[in-house]
């Protein structure tokens, strides 16, 4: 099973990025090989609707559970309707974060973590 | 003749400016247009009975479950990201959109429809002074106001009105740039602060952006320091009228009574601000046609919200 990791930096060794729609990459991890690679995620810069247009992103990747700090209402949304499980997480290094995912210690979300932010103003030019 | 009143800064006194100028030239049947859709107040000085009203909407798209094939094109295309394709299903997310229609025209299996998503009104009615009033509304939540503020703009309610005065919001993104577009003069509202100043550069710029003639009202005259009317000499930018810091003005706009009302003794010089206002924008009709080569046109898509 493929899983992402919201991160700050394109390594293994890497910390978390808490936030979802705009994390500078995305670890994608298989579970079952451990194999890894980071991949930058399209919507970090994005003008609005960056939450959305992520877990597009992942979706394409066939993911199926993302570990991140807060996930708002409209990633959220998107997420849920792609199938994605969504697990929560402090600022912890990734590799850290991978052995507390397989060994059940995450806690998994089941609604938007944080209010709307700057998705729905859109570029405001 | 269309004046639109911005700022920059917000609270410097663009409504007081805007509805003191209309009572000013109120034999002149102006029209007030308050463009300010999220936080609309020119009527608390105009004191207009509102007798008509309309809706505004903007054009959402709505999916066809039944011919979607979960392409995902819809997705691809959007802009905003308003609209995702995920498990092959498709999902609108309506606050982000911006009803450019690009989801429906590039369906291939025509599944999407559009429909309006009501985002706000549009009120108007005769005022003080029988001034034609007329302001739109953004409802509480929703993110777009140039929606809006198009459609007051295009209202057609008082088409035989010449003279049209809008009341900006503050700052310089896409809200104002739809207030001042059409404009032949725009009237730039500040206070003689650092504040004021960062932000007046700002609007300075988007007017010259948008190669519109613009004056300066310095509001509160006497407060901070000299940097506006350094700046204003530097750069070329007359300063129209100076009104200064006075505590019977604050008082008069906290009962929500318009500047000229309370003071008389400012009507004349809003109508002098008024004619040196028709002078500037007359100037600048004669000697468009050797610059208009020079300036590029502006980009469309960065005007557009």
């Amino acid at each position: 099973m493929k899983i992402a990791i919201t991160a700050s930096e394109p390594q293994f060794e890497a910390k978390l990025e808490p936030r979802f729609g705009r994390c500078a990459y995305f670890m994608i991890v298989d579970t079952e090989t451990q194999d890894w690679k980071p991949m930058q995620n399209p919507a970090a810069e994005a003008m609005g609707g960056a939450g959305p247009q992520a877990a597009q992103f992942l979706a394409d990747q066939d993911v199926k559970a993302v570990i991140s700090g807060d996930i708002g209402p409209n990633a959220y949304t998107a997420l849920e309707a792609a199938g994605i499980d969504m697990y929560r997480a402090q600022v912890e290094q990734i590799s850290t974060l991978l052995e507390k995912f397989l060994t059940n210690q995450l806690e998994q979300v089941s609604g938007p973590t944080s209010p709307q932010r700057h998705g729905g103003r859109g570029p405001r030019g | 003749m269309i004046i639109t009143v911005a700022s920059g800064k917000g609270g410097t006194g663009k409504t007081t400016i805007a509805t003191s100028l209309a009572l000013a030239i109120s034999d002149l049947s102006p029209i007030v247009l308050d463009c300010d859709v999220e936080a609309p107040n020119a009527h608390i000085f105009l004191k207009p009975q509102f007798k008509k009203s309309r809706e505004v909407g903007i054009l959402i798209p709505q999916v066809d479950e039944g011919k979607c094939t979960g392409c995902g094109h819809c997705a691809e295309v959007c802009q905003y990201h308003a609209i995702v394709c995920v498990a092959s299903k498709v999902l609108v997310f309506p606050q982000l959109c911006h009803g450019c229609g690009s989801c429906s025209l590039h369906c291939p299996e025509e599944a999407i429809i559009e429909v309006s998503r009501p985002i706000g009104m549009l009120q108007a009615g005769l005022g003080t002074a029988g001034i034609r009033f007329a302001r739109g509304v953004l409802n509480i939540g929703e993110p777009m106001a140039v929606p809006i503020i198009r459609e007051l703009k295009h209202w057609q309610l008082f088409p035989d009105g010449d003279k049209v005065i809008i009341d900006a919001s503050p700052g310089t993104s896409c809200p104002v740039v739809e207030s001042v577009r059409d404009a032949d003069f725009v009237l730039l509202v500040t206070e003689p602060t650092p504040f004021g100043l960062h932000d007046l550069r700002l609007a300075v710029k988007l007017t010259r952006e948008l190669n519109l003639p613009a004056g300066v009202v310095i509001n509160r005259d006497g407060v901070g320091d000299s940097g506006v009317m350094e700046y204003c000499q530097s750069s070329d930018i007359p300063i129209l009228m100076r009104i200064p810091l006075e505590r019977r003005i604050g008082e008069a706009v906290a009962r929500g009574q318009a500047l000229v009302e309370a003071l008389p003794e400012y009507m004349p010089r809003f109508r002098q601000l008024y004619d040196q206002i028709l002078l500037l924008s007359d100037r600048r009709e004669s000697t468009n046609q050797s610059t208009n080569t020079e300036t590029q046109p502006v980009d469309d898509a960065k005007v557009r919200s």
